[in-house]
C-alpha cells in the first residue's frame, strides 16, 4: 500500500485535532462543573433525619450507633467535627461544599449528603 | 500416535514478527508507572498504525489482537479486568481504523487515524468499566481526563509512526 507521506500534520489531521480539543474543552466543561451545594441532607441508619439550609453557621450534634457525632455547617460548607468513632475517617474529609459530596461515618450510621440546585450523581441511592 | 501438523506461510512468520514487536513494546509499557490507572501512552498501537499502513488491514487486525493475547499471558493477566479493557480498547481502536484508513489520503495522515484510534480504544475501555467494573455514573469524571490523554498520546503515537513509515 503505496502511501504519500508527510512530516507535518495535513488539513484534515489538523481538523481532527481541533475537533478533539474543542470537544475535550466541552466535556471538562460538561462533566467537571461543580455545583455549589445549598442543602444537606443527614441520615441515619436508613431514616433521613432532617435537610439544613447550608447558608448559616451553626453546629449539630446527631445521635448515631456509637455515639454523638457533631456536625459544623458554616455559610455553604459542611464538615463532621466530632465523632465517637475509632477511624475518624468522616472527620478526615474535611469541609464539603460541591452538590453530590457525600461524607459517611459508617460505625455511627451517620451519612453527609450535599445537594444542590438540581440533582446529581450520587452513590447512595445508586 | 498422530502428529498435529501446523502449516505455516511467510506471512505467519511476517504477522509473528511484528506481533512480538508490539509484544516487546506492551511489555515496557506494563512496567512504566503511570500516574493515573488506565493512562498509558499506548506504544504498542504504534506497530499497529505502522502494519495498517505497511501491509494493510487484516495484517494490522492480527497484530493487535495477538499482541492482546499474548501480552496478557505472558503478564499472567488472560481473562482478568485488565485484559478485557485491553481487548474492548484493542477491538474499538481496530474497528475505528477499519472506517478511518478510507478516509483521503490527501487530508488525513497517520496522525489523524492514530487519534482516532486513541480515543476509541479509551471508549472501548469506558464501556467495560461502566458495565462491568464501576457500575456508577461517578466515572464521567474521568471520561476528560482520559480523552486528554487520549488525544496527547494519540498525536505522539501518529508522528512516531510517521516517522518510522518514513524511515523504512
Amino acid at each position: 500500500m503505496a502511501r504519500k507521506l508527510n512530516h507535518k500534520p495535513l488539513l484534515g489531521d489538523w481538523l481532527v485535532i481541533i475537533a478533539s480539543v474543542v470537544a475535550i474543552i466541552f466535556m471538562f466543561l460538561q462533566f467537571w462543573s461543580f455545583e455549589q451545594a445549598s442543602k444537606l441532607k443527614i441520615r441515619q441508619g436508613n431514616q433521613i433525619i432532617s435537610t439544613y439550609d447550608l447558608n448559616q453557621t451553626r453546629d449539630l450534634r446527631i445521635h448515631g450507633a456509637v455515639g454523638d457525632s457533631l456536625i459544623s455547617i458554616s455559610q455553604g460548607k459542611v464538615r463532621f467535627k466530632q465523632s465517637p468513632c475509632n477511624n475518624q475517617y468522616c472527620v478526615h474529609q474535611g469541609w464539603l461544599n460541591r452538590a453530590g459530596q457525600v461524607a459517611i461515618c459508617i460505625p455511627n450510621q451517620i451519612s453527609l449528603q450535599l445537594i444542590g440546585a438540581k440533582s446529581s450523581y450520587d452513590s447512595l441511592n445508586y | 500416535m498422530t502428529h498435529l501438523t501446523i502449516k505455516t506461510n511467510a506471512e505467519d512468520f511476517h504477522i509473528a514478527k511484528l506481533t512480538a514487536l508490539a509484544i516487546g513494546l506492551h511489555m515496557i509499557e506494563a512496567v512504566i508507572p503511570s500516574p493515573l490507572p488506565g493512562v498509558k501512552p499506548g506504544i504498542a498501537n504504534i506497530v499497529t498504525l505502522f502494519v495498517l499502513y505497511q501491509y494493510g488491514f487484516a495484517t494490522a487486525a492480527w497484530v493487535s489482537l495477538l499482541r492482546v493475547f499474548a501480552s496478557s499471558l505472558l503478564l499472567g493477566q488472560f481473562l482478568s479486568p485488565t485484559f478485557l479493557l485491553s481487548l474492548s480498547g484493542a477491538l474499538l481502536s481496530l474497528g475505528a481504523l477499519c472506517v478511518a484508513q478510507y478516509l483521503p489520503k490527501k487530508y488525513f495522515s497517520a496522525i489523524s487515524l492514530s487519534i482516532l484510534a486513541a480515543f476509541a480504544h479509551i471508549a472501548g475501555q469506558l464501556i467495560i468499566v461502566r458495565l462491568w467494573l464501576i457500575p456508577h455514573t461517578g466515572i464521567v469524571y474521568l471520561i476528560p481526563i482520559f480523552a486528554l490523554a487520549a488525544l496527547v498520546f494519540g498525536l505522539i503515537n501518529g508522528l512516531i509512526a510517521i516517522k518510522l513509515l518514513k524511515n523504512n
